[in-house]
């Protein structure tokens, strides 16, 4: 299995401002570009750390906000694509329905692809409602304008005979022939990410990975949904490497120390929900229905809070991303209870992991937020390097084989018995 | 759907092969209103008004309440020739027509394509139009503020506005939904204009009331002055103790100056001191 590492490049010195909103409205005069400086280029240092430990690199972008610093997932991705020499380069991702020319976005994609001699995934999420404002994009309709900007990307970049033309309801081009084309054929390969069943369906359909991004133990049940769908259209049985799961990990020679380090990490959570209500739900990012619902709760806006439905096993809802300062009271073990993040020693980080993979029905791709917060650069790099050095190497090894086949017995069970119904 | 009066019925009528509900009531010439983002039912009140000398016929628009949406409805101008549709479908003729806030915008649009069917024009705090500059904020982003926030920007009296929507049905709440998703959709981009109407306004010849609360914080009446000056002929009134809604806050007031322009003289009320 492929573990990337990845890191939100959070302006953490923005946390200490009272703020009901880190995203959209926070003024820039907030942002020292000297201190900015300093944490790009450390967080960068760390990606190409990963490439010599053997770990993948994982990216990302957001926008008008103190959580992220990365504005477009290729600009980091192109830079590491020249310093490092072997990892493979996720950009989680490239919010293609708030970008205006997809066809551009093909573009930069096929030029780091080629830098880096084919090392490229390619990551597309829905974009974040907070994403609605700073980039103007209308925010009804954009999953279909998605699955249409998709589909124009991934043509772009396969198409090998000229120009083609693609008037659809989203987009115009009259002559589309990018130069360079990618690396890898007929292009990198798709990262999903997804936290609904629609979007594990439709990612099943189309055959792309499918990246759930702190879900918890709701995992196994999107992961269903993505294998039914699989079968449904006939393909095979998806393999480990058709899923992605995204948490944060916290390792040390110490359980303490392990934990410790997760907490720091989870300041991720304690600010990325710091979102003005405005922000959080603007119309038509969900359907009627679902908006309706909330009416019957006097909710007309977003409401922080929502943003991570973190539970237990056991069925314990934690208090965690709801607005500043939140989630303080929840402890390392609750986020390892609710498979949110894996922290403590390396030989319980492995086995959490383990665990956490069996029952999901086998994991390909593990997505470690291992720097996060305020967590240090040192303490970052001695993370990264521990985990490389005593987990790594055991969940490469790892055979996933039993946990697939529970997972394909209890899918085609389930489809057995609907057809019999 | 009727009203506690039971002045108002609505039904669902298929208008140029569209299903959507109108409501309808009174007797006398065509009224034809065209709602904002709060639909009709916040307009009864106003419309109330004025039954005894109109025909009043207020349809949900395409995509608002539980009007279906044709999907190739995609700009506000799409929406305009429906209604140019529905004016001959429904044989309407010399009629008022009347529209608030986003209904005034497309009171607008209607209006520039063609008013032969229209006698009176009354734009209600409209949008539709920039006149500022690149760097003025003509109108308030509704989708970037708190719903506190947007209750004060929009009401004289907010403090009387705070709507309890566990209370209502479930048809209602999901009516609300629909009507907010398609006033985003419409009006999200250019942001709640349309950059040729302003050139077209000279086209509006015919008696046109442009009114405008005096509390309005969404857009302000000086953007209602600069509306009307660029309508040959037409009329700005400024309506005190309400915001961007004067059909909600000033019912009787903005149903005076509706009579005053197009229906029978009767005294125009002052404004009520309590909303």
């Amino acid at each position: 299995m492929r573990v990337y590492h990845f890191s939100e490049q959070a302006y953490h010195a923005a946390w200490e401002i009272e703020t009901d909103s880190l995203r959209v409205t926070l003024p820039n005069r907030h942002c020292d570009p000297q201190v900015a400086s300093r944490i790009i280029n450390e967080r960068l240092d760390e990606w190409v750390l990963c490439d010599e430990l053997g770990l993948d690199i994982m990216v990302n972008e957001h926008h008008s906000t103190a959580t992220c610093l990365s504005p477009s997932a290729g600009i980091p991705l192109a830079m590491l694509a020249r310093q490092t020499k072997r990892a493979r380069l996720l950009g989680l991702g490239f919010a293609v329905a708030l970008r205006r020319d997809p066809v551009w976005l093909a573009e930069e994609l096929a030029y780091i692809d080629v830098v880096s001699g084919g090392r490229l995934d390619i990551g597309l999420p829905k974009g974040a409602p907070y994403e609605i404002s700073p980039t103007n994009a209308n925010p009804v309709r954009i999953g279909e304008r998605g699955a249409d900007a998709h589909d124009l990307l991934l043509k772009a970049l396969s198409h090998q005979d000229g120009p083609f033309s693609w008037e659809s309801e989203w987009y115009d081009y009259r002559q589309v022939n990018i130069w360079p084309r990618p690396w890898q054929q007929p292009h990198p390969p798709i990262f999903v990410t997804g936290g609904s069943p629609g979007t594990a369906r439709s990612t099943g359909e189309r055959g792309h990975v499918l990246v759930t991004i702190l879900g918890g133990w709701n995992a196994q049940k999107l992961y269903d949904v993505y294998r039914t769908r699989a079968l449904e259209v006939g393909r095979p049985f998806p393999g480990i490497d058709r899923f992605g799961y995204c948490a944060l990990m916290g390792v040390g020679e110490t359980e303490e120390e392990g934990h410790r380090r997760l907490y720091d990490i989870a300041g991720y959570f304690r600010t990325t929900s710091t979102v003005g209500e405005a922000f959080m739900n603007p119309p038509g990012y969900m359907p009627p229905v679902a908006n309706a619902e909330w009416l019957k709760r006097n909710q007309t806006r977003g409401r922080a809070g929502q943003h991570f439905p973190a539970t237990t096993r056991d069925g314990r809802k934690l208090a965690i991303g709801s607005g500043a300062g939140s989630g303080l009271g929840v402890t390392a073990q609750d986020m390892v209870d609710a498979a949110i993040g894996f922290a403590g020693t390396p030989d319980q980080v492995y086995e959490q992991i383990v665990a956490f993979i069996a029952n999901s029905g086998g994991v390909g791709n593990l997505m470690i937020m291992g720097q996060g917060g305020e967590l240090s650069h040192a303490e970052t790099e001695a993370n990264l390097s521990l985990f490389a050095r005593e987990v790594l190497p055991r969940l490469q090894e790892l055979d996933q084989s039993e946990w697939v086949a529970q997972a394909q017995e209890r899918v085609e069970g389930a489809m057995r018995a609907t057809a019999t119904a | 759907m009727a009203d506690s009066s039971g002045t108002f019925e609505k039904t669902a009528e298929v208008v140029d092969g569209v299903t959507i509900d109108v409501v309808r009531g009174g007797a006398g010439k065509t009224l034809l209103y065209l709602h904002s983002v709060d639909g009709v039912d916040a307009a009864l009140p106003f419309l109330g008004e004025l039954t005894d000398l109109f025909e009043v016929v207020a349809p949900w628009h395409p995509g608002f309440g539980a009007s279906e949406w044709p999907r190739e409805f995609r700009t506000i101008g799409d929406l305009a020739f429906f209604y140019l549709e529905l004016i001959r479908a429904l044989e309407i003729e010399d009629a008022v027509l009347v529209g608030a806030s986003f209904g005034g915008w497309l009171a607008a649009e209607i209006a520039i394509r063609s008013h032969d069917a229209i006698s009176h024009l009354v734009l209600v705090d409209p949008l539709g139009i920039k006149v500022g500059g690149r760097e003025d904020r003509d109108i308030a982003d509704v989708f970037a503020i708190s719903q506190d926030e947007l209750t004060r920007l929009a009401y004289h009296e907010p403090s009387q506005r705070t709507r309890d929507y566990s209370a209502m049905s479930d048809d209602q709440r999901l009516a609300i939904a629909r009507s907010r998703e398609a006033y985003a959709y419409f009006g999200w981009r250019p942001y709640m204009h349309d950059p040729s109407l302003r050139r077209w306004l000279r086209r509006l010849r015919l008696p046109t009331l442009v009114a405008w609360g005096a509390s309005d914080g969404i857009v302000s009446p000086d953007y209602g002055r600069a509306y009307a000056a660029e309508i040959p002929g037409a009329r700005f009134e400024l309506i005190e103790a309400a915001g961007h809604y004067p059909h909600v806050e000033q019912p009787e007031r903005l149903a005076a100056l509706v009579r005053d322009l197009a229906g029978a003289p009767a005294p125009i009320p002052t404004a009520a001191t309590e909303a």
